[in-house]
């Protein structure tokens, strides 16, 4: 082999080391950084059983939010239109966090709790999260319910 | 009538962009004079009636014109005017308004700064810059009319969002466009490159003072956006790796690699194809950046309700560009872009590694953004990665490039030698590794914080090493070129970000307390007195505002006044109170109060102490500094002269440049 061609095989190989690792880590790092949203429903249904940590997303029920008076904990429930499920926080919630304003919460299991590490509520008060608007609409598919219960967007 | 006038002007620019992207193109190519004379005027006339409209639209505003639905759905009669006049891009209409708005005035500074370029190459660049103003004008015109009325016309209309009045919010978003659209310049530059097919061997030394001002540009508006995020958004943090952040900082690290590449064609004639195929993903990062926020097909704080339609237009557009840039540069690169070679070890190397990262880095960031959308694709279910996907991998990614850092100024063009560079690592490496002990006495266990200092020591000397070595081996005036002053405050920025960085993420304490009128609460070394709250009004809101001192040792260093503000429209906002300072921030936030009725009873609050966290935007506007300062280089300004010319001229300035 002449030199030229020893260097670009040289190149080439380390160019394709390089890619290996770096593919390597990043499907790594995707696989223990994936998180799915589901709605209440879609985990009564049992669908989140297999994930340790999820975002549960849907929308705060009228009424059900309580909190503790001596520390910062929070509960309130998360409802679609046919689960609910009871949230518990603690910590400062958003400014946008209210009764019927649609949340995501990441968070685990805790028997049929949903202990919540993060809440968010989106700037907007008349956004729906794309991801969640879809969630929501499977769920209801899936029942085969018509959807005008999720259509009264917070105003 | 007068909103009107505002639409006739966008179709008149239209008209005008449409003749600035065909004559001028056709003329270039047929070499015809008279249609290559059209660039100028053409550029000249849209940037008029662009600016036309925009002016306008904020008349509009001041007017309190409801009449236009954008207005009326983006202002009321209390807002006061400085937030009417920045809600003429706090929507969508007018975000985009905005964009052409910008990209006009790049057209016509470069229309006015390049009379020294050969006027076919001119033509050609002003020609692109023309189509992407069609691409954007017609998207306004017909998806997106921020003129339109609404009628009967409401009594008062409806509100700016609360999160965008903040002073923060006033310049960030201009800054920020200056940086994406700037990228259409060097853009623009690569395309009139490969369609002269390798007549004009220098246009990277053209393109490269407007990439260093776009670039400069779009770091000042991460800066800000980063900066607004903290201070506005209530909780305190400078980064999320949410979607639409993530869409500014794809172009800023293709971006950094770009402004080395094109110093690497520009000075050796090596890797021209790279850099013309960085310039088109710097371009193509910015719109999918713009695609990302508008068409809110991804879950981020800052996406807003949108109609698809205008994602759809947007996502064909993209692909237009995208894809027929890279056709062109497919059939044309091979032509163009024959670059010189270089030995192992030299700063083309080392530039090259440096540019294999940041790619990586962005590429990187691009799969995880866009993940939802593959996870989508592929059925996997609703997907999102979270932040510790790009914080392992950035920071994986980053260090070799800290590493190499050092080492780029003392590596000599075309074939470096070794000895220098080793003495250069000792001596820094010496330097970290003291530093590096002397942190670990004060911040006891918390490697992180051990690490930064290193790194940023390691990084900080090197580059003053090489400031020294240049003092004493260089006569005066011929020290440190515009160019070299800027790379080196840019490196000198990456130092102080990395302290600002690797000290505030491992030393903050956070924490969120109940707290009773008069209890006090000790977070990193300060008392945190609660006062209570108290009522106070602003033009278009009213506020629970919380009284909180500092003490330190009994006395009281600062008394801060955080608010939970209720706007006309009922959007409650939190404004939280910084006391900032260069060695630490101390930062307190109102939640809410324990029992809703009682605002005077017992509060949730948020009480940080943040050591070295304004030393991240510090680092940032070193390394804008330093964009702006390199894009003054002199040499840059020459004449059509020969490269050997050229490099000779930084010989003849006598004080200039080095002040600069």
């Amino acid at each position: 082999m002449n030199p030229t061609r020893k260097r670009r095989l040289a190149i080439v190989l380390s160019v394709v080391a390089a890619a290996v690792v770096a593919i390597g880590l990043t499907v790594f790092a995707l696989q223990r950084n994936m998180s799915y949203l589901f709605t209440p429903s879609q985990v009564q249904e049992g669908q989140a059983t297999q994930y340790k940590s999820f975002r549960l997303g849907g929308m705060v029920k009228a009424g059900s939010i309580q909190r503790a008076t001596s520390t910062l904990r929070v509960s309130f429930i998360v409802i679609d239109a046919d689960g609910a499920m009871p949230v518990e926080y603690t910590g400062i919630l958003p400014d946008l966090f209210r009764d019927n304003q649609s949340v995501i919460a990441t968070g685990r299991m805790d028997g049929a709790r949903f202990i919540a590490s993060e809440v968010l509520a989106k700037h907007d008060e008349n956004y729906m999260p794309k991801e969640l608007k879809d969630a929501m609409a499977k769920a209801h598919q899936n029942k085969k319910i018509d959807d005008t219960a999720m259509k009264d967007t917070p105003k | 009538m007068i909103p009107e006038l505002g639409q006739f002007a966008l179709v008149l620019a239209l008209l005008l962009a449409i003749a600035q992207g065909v004559l001028p193109i056709v003329g270039a190519w047929r070499n015809n004079a008279a249609l290559i004379a059209v660039a100028r005027p053409a550029a000249a006339g849209q940037g008029v009636f662009v600016f036309a409209a925009m002016a306008v639209l904020i008349y509009a505003f001041l007017t309190y014109d409801f009449s236009v639905a954008y207005v009326a759905d983006n202002s009321n009669l209390a807002l006061p005017w400085y937030y009417r006049v920045t809600a003429v891009w706090g929507a969508h209409e007018g975000s985009m308004l905005l964009w052409v708005f910008i990209l006009n005035v790049w057209s016509v500074a470069l229309a006015a700064f390049s009379r020294h370029l050969p006027p076919a190459f001119v033509a050609r660049v002003l020609g692109v810059l023309g189509l992407i103003g069609v691409g954007f004008l017609a998207f306004i015109l017909f998806t997106s009319n921020p003129f339109l009325r609404e009628l009967p016309m409401p009594a008062d209309g409806g509100d700016l969002n609360p999160v965008l009045q903040d002073p923060g919010m006033t310049f960030h978003p201009p800054v920020l466009y200056m940086g994406y659209v700037g990228f259409s310049v060097a853009f623009a530059f690569s395309i009139a490159a490969l369609l002269g097919g390798g007549m004009e061997q220098a246009w990277v030394r053209w393109a490269r003072p407007w990439t260093n001002v776009a670039w400069a540009f779009l770091t000042l508006g991460i800066v800000a956006g980063s900066w607004w995020a903290y201070a506005e958004l209530g909780w305190g943090g400078w980064w999320f790796w949410d979607p639409v952040e993530n869409a500014s900082f794809m172009p800023w690290l293709v971006g950094v690699a770009l402004i080395h590449a094109q110093a690497v064609t520009e000075k050796r004639g090596s890797l021209p194809a790279w850099t013309i195929l960085l310039s088109l993903f710097a371009f193509s990062l910015s719109l999918l950046g713009t695609f990302l926020v508008r068409s809110g097909v991804l879950t981020s704080v800052h996406a807003f309700a949108s109609d698809p339609r205008r994602g759809l237009y947007i996502l064909a557009f993209l692909i237009i560009v995208i894809g027929g840039s890279l056709l062109l540069y497919a059939i044309r690169a091979p032509k163009v872009a024959t670059g010189k070679a270089f030995a192992p070890l030299s700063r083309e190397t080392g530039i090259m590694v440096a540019n294999l990262l940041f790619t990586t880095a962005a590429a990187m960031v691009l799969l995880g953004t866009l993940f939802p959308l593959i996870g989508d694709a592929l059925n996997l279910g609703r997907v999102s990665v979270g932040p510790p996907y790009f914080g392992f991998l950035f920071v994986l990614l980053m260090a070799p490039a800290v590493l190499l850092l050092p080492f780029g100024p003392y590596l000599r063009w075309g074939r470096a030698e070794g000895n220098q560079l080793t003495t250069m690592a000792l001596r820094a490496g010496i330097a970290a590794v003291i530093c590096a002990i002397v942190a670990a006495f004060f911040a006891q266990g918390h490697l992180r914080a051990i690490a930064g200092i290193g790194g940023a020591v390691w990084v900080g000397a090197g580059t003053l090493s090489y400031v020294i070595k240049r003092w004493r081996e260089m006569p005066r005036g011929r020290r440190f070129p515009a160019e070299m002053a800027g790379m080196l405050l840019a490196h000198t920025g990456v130092a102080i970000f990395l302290i600002g960085v690797m000290l505030s993420e491992s030393l903050s304490v956070e924490r969120d307390v109940r707290l009773e009128p008069g209890q006090t609460e000790s977070v990193g070394g300060y008392d945190f007195r609660f006062d209570g709250v108290e009522e106070t009004t602003g033009p278009n809101w009213r506020a629970d505002e919380g009284i909180v001192a500092i003490l330190r040792d009994g006395k009281t260093l600062a008394t801060m006044h955080p608010q939970k503000r209720t706007y006309s429209r009922g959007q409650v906002q939190t404004e939280s109170a910084i006391d900032a300072g260069l060695f630490r921030d101390i930062y307190v936030a109102l939640g809410e109060p324990m029992e809703a009725t009682n605002v005077k009873g017992a509060w949730a609050l948020r009480l940080y102490h943040k050591p070295f966290v304004r030393w991240i935007w510090l680092g940032g506007l070193f390394m804008m500094a330093g964009g702006f300062v390199a894009a003054a280089e002199r040499r840059f300004r020459a004449k059509r002269a020969p490269s050997a010319a050229a490099a000779a001229t930084i010989v003849t300035p006598p004080t200039k440049a080095s002040l600069a």
